[in-house]
């Protein structure tokens, strides 16, 4: 299991890789489900030219040690990678990245779905877009609210 | 007896500082305590902290409700509703 807060990128093909490869998962995953956010260049009507993503050192690794744990409890997780970035993001940028390896697809498309959700509304990190009209924080969506409701 | 104080994102630009060091004061024993506790120093805080505003907190980390309670040595947090992902 990673997690890593950290402003460099990522990737993905090395991430799958890291945990299919490792000597300590043997063969036992049977499936692999991944999910990456990316900047868009659009939100709520404005062009944004550039993001400035805020986080809690320290909160950051724990809130998200606890959604993992919380994931856990509920589907076979046997590896898993969280990476979220800090700092100044542009549009295609990647943000996020959560890779969940179960033994079945079911475990690890559901379990990738909740840690995104959970992520979402849980974890303390902050966006601040620049627009034309000057820069801006991003307000929190009552769907992602509804989203991460359903898993209760 | 103090408590470390930590604001983040839009609260952090309001109040114009991302951390304070406070004597935890008589008669603050939550968050929201403190909470209006900060806001009667005016200005900024008053602002920041505003009564029903939306805002989420945090004791040692962990997110919780404003009735939770504070110790010495404590560190609170006040941010807006998180927007990562």
């Amino acid at each position: 299991m990673r997690i890593s807060v950290q402003r460099e990128d990522f990737d993905l093909g090395a991430e799958v890789k890291a945990i299919t490869r490792n000597p300590g998962n043997g063969a036992k995953i049977g499936a692999v489900a991944s999910f990456i956010g990316l900047v868009r260049d659009t939100n709520d009507g404005a062009s944004v030219g550039a993001m400035t993503l805020e986080h809690y050192p320290g909160m950051t690794e724990k809130a998200l040690e606890k959604i993992l744990t919380e994931a856990r409890s509920r589907w076979e997780v046997l590896d898993c990678t969280i990476i979220h970035r800090f700092g100044e993001l542009k549009p295609t940028d990647q943000i996020v990245l959560v890779v969940v390896a179960s033994g079945h697809r079911g475990d690890a498309f559901a379990a990738c779905e909740f840690l995104m959700d959970y992520l979402k509304t849980r974890a303390p990190f902050w966006k601040k877009e620049q627009t034309p009209e000057g820069a801006r924080w991003v307000e929190s969506r009552a769907s992602d609210d509804q989203a991460a409701e359903r898993w209760k | 007896m103090k408590i470390k104080v930590l604001y983040f994102a839009s609260i952090r630009e309001k109040v114009g500082t991302g951390a304070e060091e406070i004597e935890l004061p008589v008669g603050v024993a939550t968050v929201d305590d403190l909470r209006q506790h900060l806001r009667v120093l005016g200005g900024a805080w008053a602002e920041a902290l505003a009564e029903g505003k939306l805002l989420r907190t945090a004791v040692n980390q962990d997110m919780v409700p404003g009735a939770t309670a504070i110790q010495p040595g404590d560190e609170v947090a006040f941010f807006p509703p998180v927007t990562g992902g």
